[in-house]
């Protein structure tokens, strides 16, 4: 399955969540789709999008965040989903698209590729609860909207081809984004949106 | 040479003073009697990390919630951060409000300390980052309020370190 059939299917269900998206053709992908003013792009510090997303989590009980990373993120910091388990925010679903390849730089394969290193795994072992690791469309769908329905850490890995978009481009400077992510997450505080 | 038990509870209410509610850290010597009070107070947040570059996301996640936050960590973590700190914080205009455990320095007895001790101050420059030292802790409750209000006015990381005159007995 292709990661674009994957955000495409979930799109009803996180346009009106926090999404942290990280760079290349995951963000070009949810871009394209239509940006929202509650997604975030995290176009660099590859790794930490999960961090933000238990930042947000943490500080913002009342919201749904998602995280939409990948293997070759989640490689540069594994720690992560120690963090993760150990404060186990229950408002915040992370999804791994796992492509087996740093695509975005270059296709070369990660870690992941020969099938010897197991993500949803990592996972699972480093103490998070509810795991689910998909290889279709349909089995995708489903373990999201689990996820979504269900009152605790949730990690969704994805399986998915090597394949992006044909153009990138987003008319959203980069600090740009911080500030109206931060001024649409404040406005909906106070019950602006 | 014992970390200072006084200057430990002055820094953490020099933070509750600043209007600080959450702190991220990854536990360290002169640190630990700040992350003690930090965990027992039930006004503050505290979230450890495995890696001090979490933390970065961790104050980008605080900073779009609209919750005043500050990291603590060691100098050598700040370096193990210096990737988020550049492609996060600075690329997106995040502020930062780092207080930092600066050793490998004057009188430091631990070889292990040394060389990132010795480079700090000149990685701290070369990446356009603010920084003060705190020596006395009749000023250093004013000395984070103020690194607060700069990391919030400048949008900008800035680093408060601190100094083995504060930190030890």
């Amino acid at each position: 399955m292709k990661r674009a059939e994957c955000i495409a299917m979930m799109y009803p269900e996180i346009e009106d969540k926090l999404v942290v998206t990280i760079m290349g053709a995951c963000a070009q992908e949810l871009y394209n789709l239509g940006h929202r003013e509650n997604f975030f792009y995290l176009q660099h510090a590859m790794g930490l999008a999960s961090s933000i997303g238990l930042g947000l989590a943490t500080h913002l009980p009342h919201e749904r965040i998602v995280v939409l990373d990948g293997d070759g993120s989640v490689l540069m910091n594994l720690g992560t989903l120690a963090t993760l388990a150990r404060y186990r925010p229950r408002n915040l679903v992370l999804v791994i698209f796992d492509n087996g390849s740093l695509l975005s730089t270059g296709g070369f394969d990660s870690h992941t590729t020969s099938g010897v290193t197991d993500l949803a795994g990592i996972a699972r072992a480093a103490g998070i609860a509810e795991v689910a690791a998909v290889d279709s469309v349909v089995a995708f769908g489903e373990a999201v909207i689990d996820a979504f329905a269900r009152d605790d850490l949730s990690v969704v890995v994805a399986k998915v081809a090597a394949v992006g978009p044909n153009d990138y481009g987003m008319d959203l400077a980069l600090p740009e984004n911080a500030f109206r992510f931060r001024r649409c997450i404040a406005a909906r505080k106070s019950g602006g949106d | 040479m014992t970390v200072s038990y006084d200057n430990s509870k002055t820094i953490f209410e020099g933070i509750k003073a600043a209007g600080i509610k959450s702190v991220s850290a990854l536990p360290e010597t002169w640190l630990g009697l700040l992350l003690q009070r930090a965990e027992a107070d039930p006004d503050i947040t505290l979230i450890q990390v495995a890696k001090e570059e979490e933390a970065i996301g961790i104050a980008a996640g605080a900073y779009f919630a609209g919750e005043p936050h500050l990291l603590l960590m060691q100098n050598h973590g700040f370096l193990a951060a210096i990737n988020g700190i550049v492609s996060l914080a600075q690329l997106y205009s995040i502020p930062l409000c780092m207080v930092i455990a600066y050793r490998g320095h004057w009188g430091e007895p631990y070889p292990w300390h040394t060389r990132g001790g010795i480079l700090t101050e000149g990685v701290l420059r070369a990446l356009g980052i603010p920084y003060e030292f705190a020596r006395d802790p009749a000023q250093v409750g004013r000395q984070i309020r103020e690194a607060w209000t700069f990391s919030q006015s400048s949008l900008s990381p800035v680093a408060l370190l601190l100094t083995r005159d504060l930190m030890e007995d």
